[in-house]
């Protein structure tokens, strides 16, 4: 009876580990808001955050001095735990390391962010009562008690873990599991904004509603793409793609649907109506922190299922992909240039990046494969993008808090006007952020454009490269529109205050700038690394 | 039988999807993506069946779990809505817009 056979699962914990201290310390967050008194709670919840994620992060880098980098022909091909590495549920190897490290280090940053104070006169940005009723009474004693939900940090950290099982899941069952852990805090999250909260709820709501759509929508192509293998397995997925070669009409139906609720958590059009929305309400450093995570998170989840998974299926999805791709940016761009609020505008812009993002992943190109080429490999240069992004947004959004009108964030692009004269050091900054989005040299962003474009190329898409510059030059203008609000528009009465940063946007500040532009100078090292990381385990057809 | 099942399966996630796209109550609205969940239970069991394998009805309890854990936090987000603005409406969440 094979039917009832239970084998015991082998778990190679030393290489789990960063991704088990991530989920212990969200553990250990619930336990604090539970019993710590609640003054200096937030302190305690930030603390514990920095430095969990921090001992996560230093795990992660001793792994790799230890076993070195995650090199295919380096992990154990034999032995104990060599079934588990590769027909596993949740594969470890050198992309899923990759991405833990761009996962750990942009939450540590936005983490910082969180604990922002100063800039609110001695409050979070976070409500002081979720619960309550906005200008109810109960909304007002509360703020005067000084309260404030310090569950984000527990929140994001186990957005985070979901993050980290969703870049390293190799099966289908752990792709949904992980990609609902990855969203459902951060609905609750999305809410809890301290000012404007009606519009906060309805962001938080429609989030919901459209979120757990596209998860139903995700998981009826897994329960196609299950009864097509009969395994939630990628390797059996992969096996069953290359053995048929194609035109099943339950994988065909299968790989649509996950590609619609994957490309939904991206922010990809046809299904990026929710981004505008979903930032513009969401506390800032939430929104700041969603830009990166939730979007390294998709992106490592999706490489893996379209590599590894249904890699034999590529002649199937590279054009449908092409396509969304440069639709994405064309829409970001166009919509972007007529909004009016800035964190709108950086949504729009985050979804033109959703869609530069996907033209390496439709190029595909990996240099093993190709054996000559020295160029970076698909895999390797969507890191160096996310980086590069990560950077300048998580910098771009720390900038936006800052911008106030009588003690609230002033989003409307008039009361940004002429912002550069009168406080330079910040709007410089802000610009040196833009234009890295916007790929201009010397920026991290025009080499993470560069790479994206040449991985492309390689992978025999020439013409969707060639798109893909042209478009990126239109989106320039996105960004010069903004720089040419703050810095050659006269201010007015409407123009907004600065107000002075702490310790906590300093540092997020600081570490993005030098982010942004050593990785635009000295790009060769992160590449090197990502590129020796971009290997997956199990390389199906490419 | 297992075309019978899919087909079935296929007709009430239709439902569902319908019913998410023309519904206007937050409510109902959000049964429907239960219904939606549920019709892939229905097929992951019955592709279990089909396979002779147990890891489809394997999946159904983990669907369950994560459709609970959505539940709690979908409707606390729907019951502070409707504190705010005593309507359950989805048409009435129109301050974001552009």
């Amino acid at each position: 009876m094979t039917l009832y056979e239970f084998s015991t699962p082998q778990l190679d914990y030393f290489l789990l580990t960063p991704f088990l201290i991530v989920l212990g310390v969200a553990c250990l967050g619930i336990l604090v808001e539970a019993f710590w008194p609640r003054k200096g709670r937030f302190l305690v919840q930030l603390i514990l955050g920095v430095l969990g994620l921090g001992c996560a992060l230093t795990v992660l880098v001793l792994h790799w001095g230890i076993s070195g980098l995650a090199d295919p022909s380096r992990m154990p091909a034999t032995g104990p735990y060599a079934d588990s590495m590769v027909s596993g549920t949740v594969m470890v190897d050198g992309p899923a390391q990759g991405f833990w490290l761009i996962l750990l280090g942009f939450a540590l940053i936005a983490i910082i962010g969180f604990a922002e104070r100063r800039i609110h006169s001695g409050a979070t940005a976070f409500t002081p009562s979720a619960a309550s009723v906005p200008g109810s009474h109960a909304e007002t004693e509360a703020t005067n008690e000084g309260l404030t939900h310090s569950e984000v940090f527990p929140l994001a950290i186990f957005a985070l873990a979901g993050g980290m099982l969703l870049v390293a899941a190799n099966d289908l069952l752990v792709l949904f599991v992980a990609i609902e852990i990855l969203s459902l805090p951060l609905y609750v999250m999305v809410g809890l904004a301290r000012y404007r909260r009606v519009v906060s709820q309805e962001a938080s709501l429609k989030y919901f509603l459209l979120g757990a759509m596209a998860s139903a929508v995700l998981l009826f192509g897994v329960a196609f793409l299950f009864g097509y293998a009969g395994s939630f397995n990628y390797t059996a997925l992969a096996g069953g793609v290359t053995f048929t070669a194609g035109g099943d009409a339950l994988l065909l139906v299968g790989l649509g649907l996950v590609l619609i609720g994957l490309l939904f958590k991206i922010g990809a059009v046809p299904f990026h109506s929710w981004v505008p929305d979903v930032y513009q309400g969401a506390p800032t450093p939430v929104t700041a922190f969603m830009s990166i995570v939730t979007k390294t998170a998709a992106v490592g989840g999706f490489l893996r299922l379209f590599y590894s998974g249904l890699g034999g299926m590529r002649w199937t999805w590279q054009p449908v992909l092409a396509g969304v791709g440069l639709l994405t940016i064309a829409v970001g761009v166009l919509l972007a240039i007529n909004q009016n609020d800035i964190k709108r505008v950086l949504a729009y812009s985050a979804i033109s990046h959703a869609g530069f993002i996907l033209i390496p992943l439709v190029g595909a190109s990996s240099t093993v494969a190709l054996g000559g080429l020295t160029g970076p490999s698909s895999v390797a240069s969507i890191m160096f993008y996310l980086i590069a992004y990560g950077f300048a947004a998580l910098g771009a959004f720390a900038i936006v808090t800052l911008v106030r009108t009588q003690g609230r964030e002033a989003t409307t692009l008039e009361a940004w006007a002429g912002l550069g004269r009168q406080h330079w050091l910040v709007s410089v900054i802000l610009m040196i952020f833009l234009l890295s989005m916007a790929g201009i040299p010397l920026t991290a962003g025009f080499v993470g454009k560069y790479v994206a474009f040449v991985s492309a190329w390689q992978g025999g898409f020439w013409w969707l490269a060639l798109a893909g510059v042209l478009l990126a030059v239109i989106a320039v203008y996105l960004y010069i529109r903004v720089i040419q609000v703050m810095f050659f528009r006269e201010a007015t009465d409407e123009t907004a205050e600065l107000a002075t940063p702490g310790v906590g946007t300093w540092i997020v500040l600081v570490i993005c700038l030098l982010g942004t532009l050593g990785f635009g100078l000295v790009p060769g090292p992160l590449l090197d690394l990502l590129q020796a990381v971009s290997q997956f385990l199990l390389p199906a057809a490419l | 039988m297992t075309s019978l099942y899919a087909v079935l399966a296929v007709i009430l996630f239709t439902i569902g999807l319908i019913g998410f796209l023309i519904r206007r109550n937050a409510l109902v609205v959000f049964m429907c993506v239960e219904l939606m969940l549920n019709a892939c239970n229905l097929l992951f069991v019955a592709f279990s069946s089909h396979h002779g394998v147990l890891d489809g009805q394997m999946a159904a309890f983990f669907v369950m779990v994560v459709a609970a854990a959505e539940v709690v936090i979908g409707l606390s987000i729907i019951v502070m809505i409707t504190r705010t603005r005593r309507s359950t409406s989805v048409d009435a969440e129109n301050v974001l817009k552009g």
